[in-house]
């Protein structure tokens, strides 16, 4: 870990003193060659991960997952259901780990709290006029200190697109800021870009600088509800951004992609991605989620095909 | 890499690959014995296993093969293109349909990773037949003339840091013209070429139109020298092209080398840091440097060297080196004990002459020529791993304050293969690009690959060019006014 | 007043190295007659330093000249065959003198020879097409092949045809950007020499194209050896076989491009070239650029 935080943390303070010097330090990032990008991905992607190492990295991969539910017709019912598999996800079998969160609507967070009481699961609300982020900012605040007085521990916020993707900086970092105080210390922040709206990877990189500029203790790809979500390549360019930030700050944050990534094969490409870019400070729930709610059976099933031997089939998991 | 995520064995099994205790020449369609008997061992260079034992050519050998070439030449070179077509076709479906063992008989047979031999050379070696193909009954349209005609008998030397794609390299474009071939494998690494003979048998290709013989330098010497061979093809190093071209001097053999080079990956202060360590790596580590292409000279901007080799650093720790057969395996096994003595030769030399020598923590295992990724800083033209092509996984890395400097230093080398450039100014790639005396140039990538794309040097890494249109040119007379050449 | 015959004048013949008219530095010279034995000038005995000179001259002038435009340098050889209609007098008597060709004949000599100039003038900006152009990898990937010269290029003047032939293998060696040392056929090497002012007063820059005379041989030796030179077209070695045979021993220690004497060296030059003589002292250069840098994006809420 890097010591010299304190210095560097200044001297990035002063990147974001005005709108000129943020601008001037987010266009001066490196570029990112995309060919390239989703080269190394893919190159990464064909990692043969087999035996105690599968065994590893699904249990891994379990214990990361945000287990999500973020639809209108989403009921108290249904929120219990899910918390009550995010403590335990394989009835038959307690050595599976929990999940690291259960990921809901505000209105839903009292009812996700209690469902998992006294586990070490964790709740994490979506908020800021999920997904759209089109609200004024009074409405957005409104909403997080909701969750949080709700007793979310984690708010997954969404960024103002349309004013990063007119290049108004300062207002995105300013929301972030004003969000991030609202979570106070008690709830942690991630940030979600949409980056399939930010189309372009240089924004990716742009958008996850400006974010842990402003104080995410995650970034995060995306909301699950567009055409692009969770891809290795803007994962990985994340992960990146990630392990250049605390070299040049001293501060880690966390990483989540979110959306599309529904079997095991999927997640433990990423946890190699993870592996082999940021490293392994970050295999850990603390610094790597999944958004997902899929995802979990798939893992479960492959789980028990470790264990027995035979392929497991979707009766032997809970459907929720 | 001590890590929680330790990766566990994932090998790949070696029974997909039967290799036989022994294996003679292939000559006239039949695998034969060497006239003098002789016989030498392959040896699997990560555990120096011997895999097999083969018939060793000889002058004789090479006499015969020619010989056997001459006859085949006649009906082969008569045959429509769209037959010839049909054979390349033949070729190229069964070395995909063959291609896992293939990739294994490689890998064990060269010590390259088989993530290489199975995502690298082996497509691109059904590609380049599947390629040539497609030319064989269009060569009215190559822009050699109408009618171009093929040469005769084509003698052929390749060597060991791509056996199979190298040889494809040679043999697709040969027979799509229609010409013959006589074709001789480096001497550690002959199998894939062996295997290739029975692919030849599978698709049913006539005798004596691909002869293989395993065998030496005077094997290669030999066949470069017989009077009857019209066309003479090599890769290699530089110090044998030269000794090639002066054999073939005063001859109406044409000629065409592909040999050595000491390419620059130049990194200017607006490059796509992680793709160029991407780039960089793929570079020069790339089937551990052995790769006469192989960015072996980083020139980076003296502004971002600190930033930039940190980054390099850092991602070379991540570096998996070992069993090549293990599919997570990035570094493999130096092809044979005498490269491994070259590189350590040079390298020592390096660090005699001053350079300073790194390289990430990395355990070798015991048996086998294997080498550690290695990187030298405070490298200057002057020093001798900058001029010399080491063939190994050593990067030289020099400095540079300007574009100007750049291309000078980049040019400084009798060698002109291959380049690279960093940056996301486009009007500097075209710019640099343009000034680089070299063959191949990547921007804003490296060590790429295409049978669609002509490949080869400027100076003495050679001349002619493989792949492409551009490739036929070597195995075709052309029928225009000025005749033959 | 008595009518005395007019004296002509002389003309002393001299190399052309830089852009410039020295004397050898040797400070020799050679006796050059017409077929029957008649003197027709003395001309300079090349030496290895002129040689060198030559070299150096004509690497300087690889640079600006390699890096004009093609339509510039089209341009250029255009002018010299402007120049040489300008001046067709004098050549068609220096190739009656040095062949031995009846005037007429002489003259349609020189005619093909400027008709080869124009010839060559319009393939500057069109061998690139020709030759090069775009591959279609398989992947996310932009790639160009382009021909460019070779560099220094040594040329072995034909020894019979003095000046079509000449031309014949000048012109394309500097049609696509390559500098060159000419040695002059060794028996008649006055229309070279000539040539020499000619493409001195054509816009040629200083060095694109170096003339030297003297003894093949002597001076294609070290040439064949210089480690700066990059390629050598062996015409004029072509009566010799041995000594052909010795040069490309010699260019192989630098693997120089070496264009061995053909089967048209020793004909007529009449017939309209193919595009060897171009594409044996080019190079091509593969540049790969990625592509696919468009992003994607778009919402579906």
């Amino acid at each position: 870990m890097p010591t010299n935080a304190p210095s560097a943390a200044h001297a990035l303070t002063d990147v974001t003193a005005s709108d000129r010097t943020l601008r001037r330090f987010l266009h001066g990032l490196p570029g990112v060659d995309a060919v390239g990008l989703e080269a190394r991905a893919a190159s990464l992607g064909t990692r043969s991960i087999k035996t105690t190492a599968k065994a590893y990295a699904i249990d891994l991969a379990i214990s990361m997952v945000d287990l999500t539910t973020l639809e209108g017709a989403d009921t108290p019912g249904k929120v219990r259901a899910l918390g009550a598999k995010a403590v335990r996800p394989d009835p038959t079998d307690r050595t599976a780990p929990p999940t690291a969160a259960v990921c809901v609507y505000p209105d839903m967070v009292p009812v996700a709290k209690e469902a998992v009481a006294g586990s070490t699961v964790k709740v994490a609300s979506v908020a800021t006029a999920f997904p759209a982020g089109r609200a004024p900012l009074s409405v957005k605040l409104a909403d997080v200190r909701e969750a949080v007085a709700a007793g979310a521990d984690e708010i997954d916020m969404v960024i103002d697109r349309g004013a990063f993707l007119a290049g108004d900086y300062s207002k995105v970092y300013d929301e972030i800021t004003a969000v991030k105080e609202a979570c106070g210390t008690a709830a942690r922040l991630k940030v979600i870009f949409e980056t399939g709206e930010l189309s372009t990877y240089d924004n990716i990189r742009r958008a996850s600088w400006l974010g842990m500029l402003a104080g995410a203790d995650f970034i995060k790809t995306s909301t699950g509800k567009v055409a692009v979500n969770a891809t290795p390549a803007n994962t990985l360019l994340m992960l990146e951004a990630v392990r250049d930030f605390r070299a040049q700050t001293g501060v880690q944050v966390g990483v989540k992609p979110a959306g599309g990534i529904r079997t095991s094969k999927d997640a433990i490409k990423f946890l190699v991605l993870v592996n082999e870019t940021a490293g392994e400070d970050w295999l850990d729930n603390h610094w790597f989620r999944f958004g997902a709610s899929s995802l979990l059976n798939d893992l479960l099933m492959q789980r028990q095909k470790l264990a027995t031997g035979r392929y497991s089939g979707p009766d032997y998991v809970t459907v929720d | 890499m001590a890590s929680v995520f330790e990766y566990a064995p994932a090998p790949e099994s070696r029974s997909i690959a039967d290799i036989a205790p022994s294996y003679g020449l292939f000559i006239d369609g039949e695998f034969t014995e060497a006239a003098d008997g002789k016989v030498f061992k392959t040896v699997s260079p990560s555990t120096e296993e011997v895999l097999s034992e083969i018939a060793q050519a000889g002058e004789a050998d090479v006499d015969r093969a020619v010989k056997a070439a001459r006859r085949a030449f006649e009906k082969w070179s008569a045959l429509p293109g769209a037959e010839r077509a049909k054979y390349l076709f033949r070729i190229a479906r069964i070395i995909q349909e063959r291609s896992r063992e293939l990739a294994v008989l490689e890998t064990l047979d060269n010590g390259k990773p088989i993530r290489e031999t199975r995502d690298a050379d082996l497509p691109l070696v059904a590609a380049h037949f599947f390629y040539y193909a497609g030319w064989a009954d269009k060569l009215d349209h190559a822009g050699f003339g109408a009618d171009p005609r093929p040469l005769g008998v084509a003698g052929q030397v390749i060597p060991w840091n791509f056996p199979l794609l190298m040889l494809a390299w040679k043999i697709a474009p040969a027979l799509a013209t229609g010409n013959t071939v006589v074709l001789k494998p480096a001497e550690t690494t002959p199998l894939s070429a062996l295997f290739f003979a029975d692919i030849c048998r599978q698709a049913g290709l006539p005798k004596g139109v691909v002869n293989i013989l395993p065998g030496y330098g005077d094997a290669g010497a030999a066949l470069v020298a017989h009077p009857d061979v019209n066309k003479v093809a090599f890769t290699g190093s530089t110090a044998v092209g030269k000794q090639i071209a002066r054999t073939v001097a005063g001859t109406r053999k044409k000629l065409t080398l592909e040999l050595g080079g000491k390419g620059a990956n130049i990194v200017f202060d607006d490059a796509p840091i992680d793709q160029a360590v991407e780039g960089i790596v793929n570079g020069i580590f790339f089937n551990q440097g052995q790769v006469c292409c192989a960015g072996s000279r980083l020139l980076v901007q003296e502004s971002i060297e600190d930033e930039l080799l940190d980054s390099l650093k850092r991602r070379l720790s991540t570096l998996r080196l070992g069993d090549p057969m293990d599919k997570n395996t990035d570094i493999g096994a130096i092809n044979s004990a005498e490269q491994l003595s070259r590189i350590t030769a040079l390298v020592e030399r390096g660090e005699a002459e001053g350079a300073e020598r790194w390289s990430p923590a990395c355990e070798l295992p015991e048996s086998g020529y294997w080498f550690a990724p290695t990187l030298f800083t405070n490298v200057t033209q002057a020093h001798t791993i900058a001029r010399d092509e080491i063939f190994g996984p050593v990067l030289s890395v020099l400095t540079f304050r300007t574009p100007d400097e750049a291309v000078a230093k980049a040019n400084n080398t009798p060698y002109g293969l291959s380049a690279g450039i960093w940056t996301e100014k486009g009007s500097r790639i075209l710019a640099v690009a343009n000034k680089l005396r070299a063959g191949v140039i990547w921007s804003n990538t490296f060590n790429k690959f295409d049978p669609t794309s002509p490949f080869g040097g400027y100076k003495e890494s050679g001349f002619g060019r493989e792949g492409g249109r551009h490739g036929l040119e070597a195995y075709l007379a052309p029928s225009s006014p000025e005749g033959e050449r | 007043m008595s009518a005395v015959e007019r004296l002509s004048v002389f003309k002393t013949y001299k190399l052309y190295v830089g852009g410039k008219f020295p004397r050898s530095e040797s400070g020799r010279v050679y006796e050059v007659t017409d077929k029957k034995g008649n003197w027709l000038a003395n001309v300079p005995l090349s030496s290895r330093k002129d040689a060198r000179d030559a070299v150096v001259a004509a690497r300087k002038a690889f640079g600006g000249w390699s890096g004009a435009t093609a339509y510039n340098r089209g341009q250029v050889l255009y002018r010299v065959a402007e120049m040489l209609e300008g001046r067709k007098e004098q050549f068609v008597r220096e190739v009656a003198e040095s062949e031995g060709l009846s005037k007429p004949k002489a003259a349609a000599v020189v005619d093909a020879a400027i008709d080869r100039w124009v010839w060559y003038a319009g393939w500057t900006d069109k061998i690139a097409q020709v030759v090069g152009g775009g591959n279609p990898v398989a992947g996310p990937f932009f790639n160009l092949s382009s021909p460019e010269p070779t560099g220094v290029v040594v040329v072995l003047a034909p020894q019979e045809s003095s000046f079509l032939g000449l031309v014949s293998v000048i012109a394309p060696v500097i049609a696509t950007g390559n500098t060159a040392i000419v040695v002059a056929s060794e028996r008649a090497p006055l229309p070279a020499l000539s040539l020499g002012e000619v493409l001195a007063t054509s816009d040629l820059p200083g060095g694109v194209v170096n003339v030297l005379s003297g003894r093949t041989a002597e001076i294609a030796t070290p040439l064949a050896a210089h480690q700066d030179v990059n390629a050598i077209d062996l015409a004029g070695a072509g009566t010799d076989d041995g000594l052909a045979k010795e040069l490309e021993i010699a260019a192989a220690d630098n693997l120089k491009r070496v264009l061995r004497p053909q089967p048209v060296d020793g004909a007529d030059w009449a017939a309209t070239p193919g595009t060897e003589r171009m594409t044996a002292f080019l190079e091509t250069k593969t540049v790969w650029h990625p592509t696919g840098a468009l992003g994607a994006s778009g919402s579906s809420y």
